[in-house]
């Protein structure tokens, strides 16, 4: 143990030394796996240290450790999809400035026998109940990401706690979780970009699409640089405004368009929690 | 079978394209897994050969201890390294989180006990009769432990192969404490379990043959050495 603390400090040396590390010019994201997946990031990233000179480090996570690790002060900036819980971090001071960058959509998907007779239904929640009620096979993430947090909200609004073996958790990330869904011929809640990505290759059909509760909000949000030691509040802020800048809201709803045939995301810049549930 | 295919059908394609951003991960694995088998065997052999040759109390303890640390899993490696290195861990100032510096550190922690468990048997298997005779015709102790170890020298390059092999196939920790990103920390692991979340199963294929081949030419290459010098 003596030797690797040695190592540590050894290595530890050997990167302080390094001129790169004086300047603030490293900016943390921490994000959710459904950006990286969808390969948006690899755009928006290298466009913004173009335009500011700055270094992203992108730490894709489930919502759930992307918040948290923000809160901690680990991140400078973050780029989630839960607003219940991004508002519980502004309520308490540790996160700030939150402000809508843009949306798509969730969509339940299933078997094509669909054992438990969903598709074409419009509510998200009526079709999580039959579900329930035939126990058919339903393959959860599990792992406090957006998309799991959105299925449990789903699950309460249909006064059902869900349990028993044909409610399985995953752990995983969406697209394990649909292959494991698509294995078992299961349902599952998934974000529409992972889907599409994965495509043909599932035996999996849109089952239920269109629903409001499904609409799946990204928000930037700035980190209190109270958080932790090292937080790089100017970098983060940079990068949050930069998200929200009519350039770049213009990449984000062409992205997709060229591989998929329609935009993976729409741009919602300058709008509020209230105008999208109009 | 379709898609193994074209998994191999891509893994050429990729390695004829010469795309710089494949070429630059399988740089940075090798990089990074090769600083850590060095560190690791600059930690592990002076241990393994201490381990083997002196006689203290508590060393059957020691040596349990980096039998144990041969099979950690690295998770929990990468767990432990990532909050030293967290802005607000003890290591916090460094900044060395998500840098190829920070999965050096974690991969040479999983080697190091390999390397070490594997000298200690090297070492321990020269016959202690060869260490008297040696220290009978009058070597010192120094002299001593440099010749019984040029004696283990081929099975320790078995060390050599299994801490390589260990850590350049290792995910967890490189994961945990790289941060998988693109053109910093992305290793050919990292990008594997990444295309494979995209649903670009040819191109994990592709990038999981290109490990294979690289670990069996590094592994080609030391054996090559190894049974050279045995006949």
């Amino acid at each position: 143990m003596g030797a690797l603390l040695v190592l540590l400090a050894a290595l530890a040396l050997l990167a302080a030394g390094r001129p790169a590390d004086a300047a603030p010019k490293v900016v943390i994201l921490s994000t959710t796996t459904s950006t990286q997946d969808s390969g948006l990031l690899d755009v928006l990233v290298p466009m913004f240290e173009r335009q500011t000179g700055y270094t992203v480090k992108t730490v894709a996570v489930g919502t759930g450790q992307a918040l948290a690790l923000a809160a901690r002060g680990e991140a400078d900036v973050t780029l989630a999809h839960a607003p219940e819980l991004e508002k519980k971090h502004v309520a308490e001071g540790k996160l700030f400035n939150r402000r809508l960058v843009m949306d798509n959509d969730f969509v339940i998907v299933g078997p094509p026998t669909d054992p438990a007779k969903i598709a074409g239904e419009r509510s998200a929640v009526e079709a999580l109940r039959r579900i329930a009620a035939a126990g058919a096979r339903f393959v959860s993430r599990g792992d406090n990401s957006g998309t799991h947090l959105l299925e449990l909200r789903l699950w309460k609004a249909a006064g059902l706690a869900p349990d028993g073996a044909w409610y399985i958790e995953s752990g995983q990330g969406m697209g394990a979780t649909l292959g494991l869904a698509a294995d078992r011929r299961a349902y599952t809640l998934t974000d529409r970009a992972t889907y599409l990505a994965y495509g043909t290759r599932l035996p999996l059909g849109f089952m239920v699409e269109g629903d409001r509760p499904l609409l799946n909000v990204y928000s930037v949000l700035e980190v209190n640089p109270k958080n932790g030691p090292r937080v790089n509040a100017a970098g983060g802020k940079a990068f949050a405004d930069f998200l929200v800048a009519t350039e770049t809201q213009r990449v984000i709803g062409s992205y997709g368009v060229a591989k998929f045939g329609r935009p993976l995301f729409v741009p919602i810049a300058g709008k509020t929690d209230e105008d999208l549930a109009r | 079978m379709s898609p193994i295919l074209d998994g191999l059908r891509q893994a050429a394609a990729l390695l004829l394209s010469r795309d710089p951003e494949v070429w630059a991960i399988l740089w940075l694995s090798l990089q990074v897994s090769g600083t850590a088998t060095l560190v690791a065997l600059l930690i592990g052999v002076p241990l393994g050969a201490t381990l083997a040759l002196a006689r203290f109390a508590g060393r059957g303890l020691a040596v349990s201890l980096v039998n144990t640390g041969m099979g950690v899993p690295p998770v929990v490696v990468g767990l432990f390294v990532s909050i030293l290195l967290w802005r607000s861990g003890p290591l916090g100032e460094l900044e060395l989180l998500y840098t190829p510096a920070a999965i050096v550190v974690a991969q040479a922690m999983i080697a190091a006990p390999i390397v070490t468990g594997i000298t200690l048997a090297a070492v321990q298997n020269v016959p202690e009769m060869f260490r008297l005779q040696l220290l009978a015709l009058g070597a010192s102790r120094t002299q001593m432990v440099w010749v019984v170890l040029r004696e283990a020298r081929l099975p320790m390059l078995a060390a050599v192969m299994a801490g390589f092999g260990g850590v350049i196939s290792e995910i967890g920790a490189s994961l945990m404490v790289g941060g998988n990103i693109k053109g910093q920390t992305r290793t050919l692991t990292t990008a594997m379990v990444l295309e494979t979340n995209k649903g670009n199963f040819d191109v994990a294929i592709a990038l999981s043959i290109l490990l294979l081949v690289l670990v069996f030419l590094v592994n080609w290459a030391l054996t090559w050495v190894q049974q050279r010098r045995a006949s």
